[in-house]
């Protein structure tokens, strides 16, 4: 088999922000369906409004109602959407100044070909069932036209309380982010996991200081040259240094108290992270020897997971000394 | 203040690397490069300064195991941005001109093919109001391409020559992903992809590392024949609301070049590298430059050729170094982006000495 292992990853997690007065005011707005803008020193009314003056770095006081119509400043197609955008068909982009404001906020825009887009087209907020305090509370824009309210000409904005409203202001914002990656493993680690499908320790030694790397690197983190010679280490080793686990958490495997030890193999130079079971957690030391435990063969893939676990050997522990360098 | 001149550069580049999104495979072989065009050892360089990104490797703390590449034992002074190596290259820059360090070796990289780059790049953007819109790098740049051609400030045919003229000048650059002879026409038959850009108007995806070398007065000197000095360096940045930016102009651009020092700053430079991922933002640099038409624009192809994410502005200085310690430009500028339709920009300008 050639070239590198490959598998998909994915990165998730929810970005939890918490909002500043400026910002609170809009989400805020936008959970009650208002669009609301901020009036720089300049006059201008920028939306969504910038937590400081562009101009004289204050906090802005005044703020007004605007939109939700306004006309389109310029767009963009997506004719590829990638996951997460406002819509999941083709669709535009557009940077949108709302009825009442002097900047454009860039939203989507809802029509079905490109041909159905123009600058200077007039638009309409188009909202979520239940908004919640963020910029997805507007599903997205539409075309005038095509909505169900149209707002009449001859706007003004409409300025507010200089008070965020007493109901329950948006205090923060929760965005999922999810990412997803093609990971692939480099070639020297490749062969590493390839060689546990066959049930070997496949690790590298430096050319340089003969240091033996297991799991391989790509190149010798002392010398920077590619670890080239591979040798075949047993499963056999120590207990170099441990934890134990006393703190559940989310996705563990298993029930605490449990150890985590890092474990040299005999004739390796750098240890590797593993789990110790077969004795009780206060029986486990520095020095202490240990084997591998594999999992039946034909569960075997390309993983450290086909090593369960390491257990005591019950042979007499190693010398501190001799493994003092590898801590 | 001291003199700091580029003295190497070492680059890779391609439309997807086997390897692990460390890099670490391109870096041990670029490194080597160096100490070979150097005659340095790891022990000459001072300071390692390097420029990537968690995000385009999906994974924490990709920098650290890249400092493998460099074998850090005993340990290296290091610094890591998280921007394109062209930051790191400025860190590097300010170690050695307050005398920090001697000698810096500066390298950025990345895999943008592990993931889908346009979306990974809306983390960049604004958290609060644009970011949860996942608005792609591909679909801002375009926002950005309608106005220019609304308002008249360039049209189609500007755009697809720029990319005509970086693809024939790819055509001798050996890391050029996409490169070759085509014309206007041909560019402007295909079919819109983010309209109004038409793929070849977008930096290809592209992975790749780089590497540049610097160092201080006599040690630029003894090292190479003609080093290339840095006699400017300058970077700006534009606000994060696009609704408040105009963006068919680059201030932060005419800021930077305002501020450059050397004898005329970007005046009288006959070569520019400039880092413009989409066609028409070489019209907008090019504007904010004032560069005259006698200028050499993207001779390596620039990054419409190959646009290895978080190396490619380190790319465009490597790439006028090269010029310079060559002797085929006396004055060139280099320039790099970071961020949505040229949010943030860098400028260095390089000259050789007779």
């Amino acid at each position: 088999m050639t070239g590198t292992l490959h598998a998909p990853l994915r990165v998730e997690f929810d970005y939890t922000r918490s909002l500043g007065p400026v910002l609170s005011r809009f989400m805020t707005g936008l959970r009650d369906r208002t669009i609301v803008g901020a009036r720089a020193s300049d006059g201008r009314v920028i939306v969504p409004p910038v937590e400081y003056d562009p101009l004289t770095h204050q906090p802005p006081t005044e703020f007004v109602e605007v939109g939700p119509g306004g006309t389109v400043s310029t767009w963009s197609w997506v004719s590829e959407p990638v996951p997460d955008q406002p819509l999941e068909k083709p669709f535009a982009f557009a940077l949108v100044l709302l009825d009442g404001a002097d900047t454009p906020m860039l939203h989507a825009v809802e029509v079905a070909e490109p041909s159905a887009m123009h600058t200077g087209m007039r638009v309409t907020a188009r909202w979520v069932e239940e908004p919640a305090g963020h910029i997805r509370d507007i599903a997205c824009f539409v075309p005038e036209d095509d909505a169900s309210v149209v707002e009449s000409g001859g706007f003004e904005a409409r300025k507010l309380a200089p008070q965020p409203p007493e109901k329950d202001p948006v205090s923060g914002i929760v965005t999922p982010v999810r990412l997803d990656y093609t990971y692939a493993a480099s070639p020297e680690e490749s062969r590493f996991l390839r060689g546990l499908e066959e049930g070997r320790l496949l690790a590298q030694r430096c050319p340089k200081c003969h240091k033996v790397y297991i799991p391989p690197r790509g190149a010798c983190p002392v010398d920077g040259v590619p670890t080239t010679d591979e040798i075949e280490l047993p499963d056999k080793g120590i207990v170099t240094t441990f934890c134990i686990v006393n703190v559940p958490f989310l996705g563990q495997r298993i029930t605490p108290p449990y150890v985590s030890a890092y474990v040299l193999l005999d004739g390796a130079d750098i240890a590797f992270l593993h789990l110790i079971l077969g004795a009780d957690a206060d029986e486990v030391r520095m020095g202490m020897r240990v084997e591998a435990v594999w999992r039946p063969r034909e569960e075997w893939s390309t993983t450290i997971e086909n090593i369960d676990h390491f257990r005591p050997t019950g042979e007499p522990d190693a010398d501190y000394e001799t493994f003092k360098a590898h801590l | 203040m001291r003199d700091v001149a580029v003295v190497g550069f070492a680059q890779r580049q391609m439309r997807e690397m086997e390897g692990s999104p460390t890099c670490v495979e391109l870096l041990v072989p670029i490194f080597a490069e160096l100490f070979e065009s150097t005659g340095w050892t790891k022990s000459d360089v001072d300071f390692w300064c390097s420029g990537s990104s968690d995000y385009l490797a999906g994974r924490s703390f990709s920098f650290v195991s890249a400092v493998d590449a460099i074998g850090a034992l005993p340990p290296v002074v290091e610094s890591h941005v998280e921007m394109d190596a062209a930051w790191a290259m400025y860190e590097a820059w300010v170690k050695i001109s307050m005398g920090e360090a001697d000698t810096a070796l500066v390298y950025g990289f990345g895999k943008s093919s592990a993931g889908q780059l346009r979306r990974t790049l809306a983390l960049q953007l604004d958290p609060y109001v644009l970011g949860p819109l996942w608005p792609d790098t591909v679909s801002i740049a375009a926002l950005q391409a309608r106005l220019g051609l609304e308002q008249g400030q360039w049209d189609e045919k500007e755009m697809a020559s720029v990319v005509a003229r970086s693809r024939a000048s790819g055509a001798d650059n050996p890391y050029a992903v996409v490169a070759g002879e085509t014309s206007v026409d041909e560019l402007l038959a295909e079919q819109m992809y983010a309209d109004p850009l038409r793929k070849h108007d977008c930096a290809p995806v592209s992975d790749g590392a780089a590497a540049v070398v610097l160092a201080a007065e006599d040690r630029a000197t003894e090292t190479v024949a003609r080093p290339a000095w840095i006699t400017g360096i300058e970077h700006r940045a534009d606000g994060q609301s696009l609704g408040l930016r105009d963006l068919t102009r680059s201030p932060s651009t005419a800021g930077a070049a305002a501020a450059l020092g050397g004898s005329g700053g970007v005046n009288g430079v006959d070569t520019a590298e400039l880092y413009a991922p989409f066609s028409h933002q070489e019209l907008i640099l090019r504007r904010e430059l004032g560069l005259s038409d006698s200028v050499s624009v993207n001779p390596s192809g620039g990054v419409l050729c190959g646009n290895p994410m978080f190396a490619a502005g380190l790319v465009r200085v490597g790439e006028a170094a090269n010029r310079v310690m060559a002797g085929t430009s006396d004055r060139a500028l280099a320039h790099a982006t970071s961020g949505p339709a040229l949010q943030q920009n860098l400028l260095c300008l390089l000259e050789g000495r007779s």
